[in-house]
């Protein structure tokens, strides 16, 4: 289960509507707590694929490392990562799939339908290593 | 034991932290500390930050992986390369831009591992 305010839930999906039609992305920071993923900030990122942003994204490992240290200023770990999908259902593809490596993190998307952010699902990357890892539906807990 | 000299008084090391030097005892000192991300902390019991000895990259990952073992696998693949995904930064610079493994590392130096985030609905 992925936890998170609203605050920060409504701020994920307008990131999606403000880059449209490109993809946006951005890491969340929080905890790990009874099995699940407790948000208490979210962090904007750019996206570094210029070549063919309406349908990929990266971070930066290079940003990853600047939130992750800021985040550890207040005691928050990197407990997920977001990103949209442009007039393109919120389901995992097999290209999120195999470019997903934190394990036991979320991963949230979030459609935008002709600039207007749909659904929100989060998928919990699952698994022991890279040849059995899954993205498994998660509930997210908004409040 | 023969009592080391501590290094000058003078305010906080580099970045604001606190100068290993300035504490004989503490663990990262004469050592280089690497960061372990989330989900790769469960291979080095549960530790964020790991001393580690060595004075090049590839060292300190080796020193690394010999003290906690089950980290090898998520790090290299079988034929002993790091993984494609896998990216090390000494302090801010990506090893593939400095001499990647053969990159020096010292004990005010901070080795991050720092998996790919990527992604996108194109199938």
């Amino acid at each position: 289960m992925l936890r998170i305010g609203h605050s920060h839930y409504q701020a994920v999906r307008r990131h999606g509507e403000e880059t449209y039609p490109y993809e946006c992305c951005g890491v969340l920071l929080g905890r790990f707590e009874d099995g699940g993923r407790v948000v208490t900030s979210v962090a904007r990122c750019g996206n570094t694929r210029d070549d063919s942003p309406q349908n990929r994204y990266n971070i930066d490992p290079k940003e990853v490392i600047r939130i992750q240290r800021e985040g550890r200023e207040r005691e928050e770990d990197i407990v997920g990562f977001y990103h949209s999908h442009p007039d393109h259902p919120a389901r995992w593809s097999s290209t999120d799939l195999a470019e997903a490596h934190w394990l036991g993190c979320s991963y949230v998307i979030t459609s935008v339908e002709k600039g207007r952010a749909a659904d929100t699902n989060s998928f919990e990357l699952t698994g022991g290593d890279e040849r059995d890892k899954q993205l498994v539906d998660e509930k997210i807990e908004v409040g | 034991m023969p009592r080391l000299p501590l290094a000058p008084l003078g305010g906080a090391g580099s970045k604001g932290k606190l100068n290993p030097e300035r504490f004989p005892g503490h663990p990262f000192r004469n050592m280089t500390k690497i960061h372990i991300p989330s989900p790769l902390r469960q291979y080095a019991a549960q530790q964020a930050d790991v001393a580690v000895k060595g004075s090049t990259v590839g060292d300190v990952l080796s020193d690394l992986v010999t003290r906690h073992p089950d980290l090898r696998r998520h790090l290299y693949t079988e034929d002993g390369k790091l993984r494609a995904f896998v990216n090390i930064y000494v302090n801010d610079e990506d090893i593939r831009y400095l001499k990647r493994e053969a990159t020096a590392v010292g004990d005010s130096d901070t080795i991050s591992i720092v998996p790919s985030v990527a992604g996108g609905s194109l199938r």
